[in-house]
């Protein structure tokens, strides 16, 4: 068992709790670095282009968070943010400005775009904000055919290369410049994401989640917590939607589409709902579960001429893993990996009931 | 003569989609859960339907099949709440709307995989038969339609307004705990309202079905039904059908006289509408507290 004591105030505002975990983190950090060494050695880049749509994924999937898992607002739109940062980017990208400044403007004018979207559907909660959010979902896809001109409309638009001081990026022919660029952008928002958390706004996001009613008697004014957290969420998605562009190379009308959305919200609960680690577990499992699928499939039909060929199976399956989460491991991922680690740390006093949560008794959102 | 007759077409859509936002309601009043797999519930209660009657599956008698496929789908309807839902009480409504997202996939899936993804439609006594009256043109399945929408939602705001189980299920929505006190069931309760659900799901597929063809994919039309559902009230009935014939009127009317693509957009387009300048909906069902 480790006792921390803290000493100072220093102490009790620091990124690591105690060594330990710097040094773990460390390591991790090490070993994503040198990842793609692997990939020299076996000569073949393929797995690394997977590895980088999940970081990808991981980010959009921290904007996501940010607003579900800790400000407690659920979005069913948040693939539409990602299609405003993917097609600005491919616009001023277009325009001619350089990508180290369309890239964060791109993020930060989705944060804008979809602030001003989300401002009038904030006095909203609960069902209706999800409502609202799945509505502009469905919206979408329509608004990118009517806005031809800037997107390509049903056509699509081609994404064009990333050039950083005259250093060419593409998906294709330079894959390790393009990992350790999105693994940049990646660590970038977790740094950003965990000194939020630790700062009076983050902390304002989590009392609006645990109960508006307290949060509002704290003197938290409401609508701009969530406004503001609307703002972080949709730059976030909006930089992986930039991103996505450049990974997929041709963006049309049903790339940004309601299965992503549902996809980005699937796996943040997979994930553990309020956990930066959350977003990226979910991320590996939503990246894994195709691939794994796939090789089932091949292994199935080569060693035992099975052929399994229904459509729809992919998602079914996702489907039922997720309500088993749901069902099961409400917490997620991460919190079963807190849960065998609290188990060990305590080793022989770990209580089955230590994570549970209280049940509250619902009330109808009709009697304000 | 062309107006009406898109008009008439349009009721009958509208009926259709405030068939399924009924079903969304009448979860949403009792238990205080949104059912975003309702469509596909109205998709599977279509597909039983067909099971039953058509000649490639076991070909029974049509007004044998009605019946048979509702219970099916009321029995669906409860044990879906028996088994899964029951365990999620008292957790947050984001997870129980995700679950039933999922669970909207895996209907998708079974319904794609039993009776296969070609579009299929009903085999009815009365298809193809139609009423001609001063050169309009009505056909019996659309007549259906309306006559048992609107029956069905009378008769579902007598239930809610006038019967015991009725109002204990409005108290287990407003305030759980105090109607545990009131020694309301509300577990039970639960259950029946999702059984009930799942029959007018059933009801909907069934005259969606005689009416068209129907494939599994046909359970995201479940999505404009929640724009009906909001646009007229969550927690409204009468609100539910109005909502789904505004929907179902305004798509024929926007694609015959508006601009290409406006007709996708309109139910989305007045959603939003409504919900920023009239978050209740229509007809609003939030009240004040009064202390």
């Amino acid at each position: 068992m480790r006792f921390v004591f803290k000493t100072s105030y220093d102490a009790d505002i620091s990124l690591f709790k105690h060594r330990a975990q710097a040094v773990w983190y460390g390591l991790l950090l090490l070993l994503v670095l040198a990842t793609p060494l692997y990939f020299v050695a076996i000569g073949d880049a393929y797995l690394l282009g997977e590895i980088t749509g999940i970081l990808i994924l991981a980010i959009a999937g921290m904007g996501l968070m940010l607003l579900t898992g800790h400000t407690g607002l659920p979005s069913l739109g948040h693939a539409t943010f990602m299609a405003f940062g993917c097609y600005l980017n491919i616009n001023l990208l277009g325009a001619g400005v350089p990508w180290l400044i369309a890239f964060p403007l791109s993020g930060l004018i989705a944060g804008g775009l979809g602030t001003m979207i989300a401002l009038p559907v904030l006095r909203l909660h609960g069902v209706y904000l999800a409502l609202a959010t799945l509505a502009m979902s469905m919206l979408t896809s329509d608004f990118v055919v009517i806005a031809e001109p800037w997107t390509g409309g049903i056509a699509g638009a081609a994404v064009p290369d990333i050039n950083i001081f005259g250093m060419e990026i593409n998906r294709y022919s330079t894959p390790y410049k393009f990992y350790y660029l999105v693994l940049f952008v990646a660590i970038l928002i977790v740094w950003f994401y965990r000194n939020l958390l630790r700062t009076p706004t983050g902390r304002s996001f989590t009392a609006v989640r645990d109960s508006e009613i307290s949060a509002r008697a704290m003197g938290i004014n409401l609508t701009r917590t969530k406004a503001m957290s609307f703002f972080l969420s949709a730059t976030a998605a909006g930089l992986a939607g930039a991103l996505f562009g450049h990974s997929a190379g041709y963006v049309t009308n049903e790339t940004f589409d309601l299965v992503m959305s549902i996809t980005l919200l699937l796996m943040i609960v997979i994930g553990g709902l309020g956990f930066i680690h959350g977003a990226f577990f979910g991320a590996i499992v939503v990246g894994i579960i195709p691939v794994a699928i796939a090789n089932g499939r091949t292994f199935l039909s080569t060693t035992f001429d099975v052929n399994i060929n229904v459509p729809g199976l992919e998602s079914a399956l996702f489907a039922f893993i997720l309500i088993c989460f749901i069902l099961f491991e409400p917490m997620g991922l991460y919190g079963r990996w807190l849960k065998i680690r609290t188990y060990f740390e305590l080793f022989p006093f770990y209580r089955k009931d230590m994570f549970k949560r209280q049940k509250s008794y619902l009330k109808t959102d009709r009697v304000q | 003569m062309d107006f009406l007759q898109l008009i008439i077409s349009g009721l009958a859509n509208g009926c259709v989609y405030g068939l399924i936002a009924l079903g969304f309601v009448l979860i949403y009043k009792a238990t205080e859960a949104v059912n975003f797999a309702q469509g596909d519930f109205m998709m599977l209660g279509a597909f039983v339907c067909i099971g039953f009657t058509n000649h490639e599956y076991m070909g029974l008698n049509f007004w044998l099949a009605v019946p048979l496929s509702i219970l099916v789908m009321g029995g669906l309807g409860y044990l879906f709440n028996w088994g899964i839902l029951r365990h999620m009480f008292g957790q947050s409504q984001t997870s129980i709307v995700i679950l039933t997202i999922a669970m909207g996939f895996i209907i998708r899936f079974i319904a794609g995989a039993v009776w296969s993804h070609e579009p299929t439609s009903l085999e009815t006594p009365f298809a193809g038969q139609d009423i001609r009256s001063g050169g309009l043109v009505l056909g019996i399945d659309e007549v259906l339609i309306v006559v048992v929408t609107a029956f069905l939602t009378l008769v579902f705001f007598l239930f809610f307004s006038r019967t015991r189980i009725g109002l204990a299920m409005q108290a287990a929505s407003q305030n759980q705990l105090a109607a545990y006190y009131m020694g309301i069931p509300v577990r039970r309760i639960h259950s029946l309202v999702w059984g009930l659900s799942g029959m007018v799901a059933a009801v909907a597929g069934i005259l969606f079905a005689s009416k068209g063809a129907i494939d599994p994919s046909t359970g995201l039309l479940g999505i404009k039904a929640f724009a009906a559902a909001a646009i007229g009230g969550f927690g409204s009935l009468p609100g539910a059908l109005l909502g789904g014939l505004i929907i179902g009127l305004v798509e024929p009317l926007a694609s015959r006289y508006g601009p290409p693509g406006v007709s996708q957009i309109a139910p989305y387009a007045i959603l939003l509408l409504i919900l920023i300048f009239r978050p209740g909906g229509i007809f609003s069902q939030t009240q004040r507290k009064k202390v």
